[in-house]
């Protein structure tokens, strides 16, 4: 579920819905712990030779209990697959918590060296927080590398350390498009925009049609989405090499490109900027407010149990594109299986973590029982997902709409060590401008610079872009 | 008395001796508790406040540089001021409201009183949670009551939300929440009133509002007090309803909108926990000195 605060909140409004689940969202993730926490040694190297397949054989026989923290509602249905494959291995699901409250758990228990679990859900964006402390295995010895070619080749960026060790399996995605008012477009005459000029012209021009209605809105603390639309213009905010020289690039000049023509549309007023997931959102999005909402692969779902009442009037498209030529995205969402490296049973938690992912009944369940944007190829191209054609969307194949985006989505981008951080300085600095209709473009410079500092404080070299 | 005394020499030492020991052992849960769950966490908190953790280079101890970092703060100074002004607004009003309440629910010319000091009090009993999240929908600046309301009226929407208004919307809540709560210790410090006293007054021809003026306020002012004194703790702590707030005002209340809440961020958000403790420390021995000054104005006043 899109967790959608952007700071910290614990913002458990709205959380209730079925397809909201995924994951995905937002930031909040914790940052991590302090680095003596993370029982130093150089992890990674020392432990990359392959595992045989006759230990694995043989572990995969012993009886094992593994621990499993997760928020995925119903993974019970999942995890008996993995049971009756290997019957040996009991696996105990366990609900910590929904990203943030589950990571500062995590942290507390790896600090206290007791009470971590096995394999945890992490979210792609919180994955570089729990390596920097060397919390999490790395998979390669236990087979991992040879999954490269299953995954949708960006997940598969977002998994893979800097060394080339894999962190983590990943679970579910949601690339970015754009769902939108067909009824609104057409009452008011406007096509679906292609590329961000387009959107532009649409957004004054439908807002001086009814000036009850925005195209679009761009919400001043969901700094998820604003991470997406970076992700989608290839900016490269962030960048560690090694493992304390960081390049912190908020303010470069792709993101001020960004931060131009949404700071522009907002302080035209041709946009809302009004804070999502709240009820003022919700009833904003059944009373159609706002004719499109820029979202991920997981909005389909979620939208089609908040706004009930607007039935059969949405449809699903790409994102309005920088350069209609190279079209691209960005991710929003998502989350990964990765195993911890205090574990006892690295050989059965790492199979474990494999086999939820890419095994392809229990991959397959993830997209039929809890509605999750798939990261497998294979169900990308499914017949039976993509050629779903729910009746809120007016019969359109909304998951072919968003597979064929995924196929898009840009590969490199990274996420800071310190996730949490960043996202409340966003909120307070650009969401801060774009809510008071300042300069959105110094307020990307202020962002850089109390990122800047923080890294310092934290110890990092900073580097800027 | 000699005789006695002489009499039992063994005996009294005995007794002295058995009551010696008694005394620690009957003091000893309180200390047990009060070391283990105030002390222990305090000194805690100080030894931590001395240290810096990094994610890059792991803790060292920095003595009082954290002390020096907080007092140059600009996001603790001004969450500090914002939640002093809030404590000079807010409470006199709240504390006033209460004891209007507590008078005239002592008057007994209330009808009835039973139910209306139930509803003072009901908001209290409401989780401090709940109450932020419905005055959040209140205060929605779209589809919020008072936003319709004025909508149908063809008027511009109350800025419930705004900069300008928060700290007001803010004292809205915590005096709707709060009103009851003092108004029982009020009322319940007038209830101890011997009733001696009003009939002696009435014999002097005393009327409703002299009674109130001579003998309820004075007898009332050890339970004022107490009322001000929580009221100085809690407004210097107010983290709750900014914190709720905060998912729908996120341009308005920042992450450091109060001292309390700039605390928790830098925990759980920047993983400072070193600084943290330094803030908190900080924030204590500001509502220490803050109870102090209320407490000696008020003897002062007493004495002159």
């Amino acid at each position: 579920m899109p967790r959608i605060t952007s700071s910290s909140t614990p913002g458990p409004f709205s959380m209730s819905r079925r397809g909201f689940l995924a994951t995905t969202g937002a930031l909040s993730l914790g940052v991590t712990l302090t680095a003596c926490g993370g029982s130093g040694s150089g992890g990674s190297t020392a432990s990359s030779k392959p595992v045989s397949q006759a230990d694995i054989d043989k572990a995969m026989k012993t009886p094992t209990e593994l621990t499993f923290w997760t928020w995925v509602p119903n993974i019970d249905k999942e995890v008996a697959l993995f049971e009756k494959k290997y019957p040996a291995v009991k696996v105990k699901v366990v609900n910590a918590g929904q990203g943030t409250p589950q990571y500062t758990k995590l942290r507390t228990a790896l600090k206290a060296n007791s009470g971590a679990p096995d394999m945890v859900q992490i979210e792609y964006q919180a994955i570089p927080t729990f390596t920097i402390t060397d919390s999490l295995l790395d998979l390669r010895p236990y087979g991992a590398s040879a999954l490269k070619s299953t995954f949708v080749d960006w997940t598969w960026g977002q998994v893979t350390g800097s060394g080339g060790q894999i962190w983590a399996i990943p679970q579910d995605t949601g690339p970015m498009g754009m769902l939108y008012r067909k009824d609104i477009f057409d009452k008011h005459g406007i096509e679906v925009p292609t590329t961000w000029d387009e959107f532009a012209a649409a957004a004054r021009k439908l807002h001086k049609a009814d000036p009850d209605v925005y195209l679009t809105n761009l919400a001043a603390n969901q700094v998820a989405a604003w991470h997406g639309l970076l992700w989608q213009a290839g900016a490269k905010p962030y960048a560690l090499s090694g493992k304390s020289d960081i390049t912190i690039g908020v303010d470069d000049a792709v993101s001020q490109k960004l931060g131009d023509y949404w700071g522009g549309l907002a302080k035209e007023g041709v946009i809302g900027v009004e804070p999502d997931f709240t009820d003022s959102w919700y009833a904003a999005l059944n009373k159609g407010k706002y004719a499109t909402w820029l979202t991920a692969a997981w909005g389909p779902v979620f939208l089609s149990g908040s706004a009930k009442a607007t039935a059969g009037k949405w449809r699903a498209a790409p994102l309005p594109q920088w350069d209609a030529a190279k079209p691209s995205s960005g991710n929003w969402g998502g989350s990964t299986t990765a195993v911890i490296r205090s574990t006892k049973n690295p050989i059965q938690a790492a199979v474990f973590a494999q086999f939820l992912n890419t095994d392809p009944a229990s991959a397959k369940m993830f997209a039929t029982e809890q509605f999750f944007f798939p990261a497998t190829k294979a169900l990308l191209t499914e017949a039976d997902f993509v050629s779903d054609a729910p009746a809120f969307y007016g019969g359109q194949k909304v998951n072919q709409v968003f597979a064929d985006i995924s196929s898009t989505v840009n590969s490199s981008f990274q996420w800071p060590p310190f996730l949490d951080q960043a996202a409340t300085d966003w909120t307070e600095t650009v969401g801060k401008s774009l809510a008071d209709k300042t300069n959105t473009v110094r307020a990307l410079g202020s962002w850089q610079s109390r990122l800047t500092t923080y890294a310092k404080t934290q110890g990092f070299t900073v580097h800027s872009a | 008395m000699t005789a006695t005394t002489a009499a039992s020499p063994k005996g009294r030492r005995g007794g002295a001796r058995r009551r010696r020991s008694a005394g620690p052992l009957f003091v000893a849960p309180f200390m047990a508790l009060f070391l283990l769950l105030f002390l222990a966490p305090l000194g805690y908190a100080a030894y931590l406040s001395l240290f810096q953790e990094r994610l890059i280079g792991g803790t060292a101890f920095v003595g009082l540089d954290n002390y020096v970092r907080a007092l140059g703060d600009p996001q603790l100074i001004h969450g500090v001021v914002r939640v002093a002004l809030f404590f000079v607004i807010q409470v006199p009003l709240m504390l006033l409201l209460a004891l209007l309440f507590a008078l005239a629910l002592d008057s007994g010319l209330l009808r009835f009183a039973k139910v209306i000091r139930l509803g003072i009090f009901v908001p209290y009993a409401v989780p401090s949670v709940v109450a932020a999240l419905m005055w959040g929908y209140l205060y929605g600046p779209d589809f919020g009551p008072f936003a319709q309301l004025s909508h149908d009226l063809h008027l511009p929407a109350p800025a419930f939300l705004s900069d300008g208004w928060m700290l007001g919307s803010l004292s809205n809540i915590v005096t709707w929440e709060f009103v009851g709560y003092n108004m029982i210790i009020l009322y319940a410090a007038l209830r101890t009133i011997p009733e001696e006293l009003y009939e002696a007054a009435a014999m002097d021809g005393a009327g409703a509002w002299r009674i109130a003026w001579s003998i309820k306020l004075p007898a009332l002012r050890p339970a004022l007090m107490l009322t001000l004194l929580f009221s100085v703790i809690g407004s210097f702590q107010l983290f709750n309803e900014p914190k709720l707030l905060m998912s729908i005002a996120p341009d308005v209340i920042s992450s450091s909108y109060t001292a309390n809440l700039y605390a928790y961020t830098l925990a759980f958000t920047g993983q400072q926990v070193n600084y943290a403790a330094t803030v908190s420390f900080l924030l204590g021995l500001v509502i220490v000195i803050v109870s102090y000054a209320v407490l000696l104005t008020a003897n002062r006043r007493r004495t002159s």
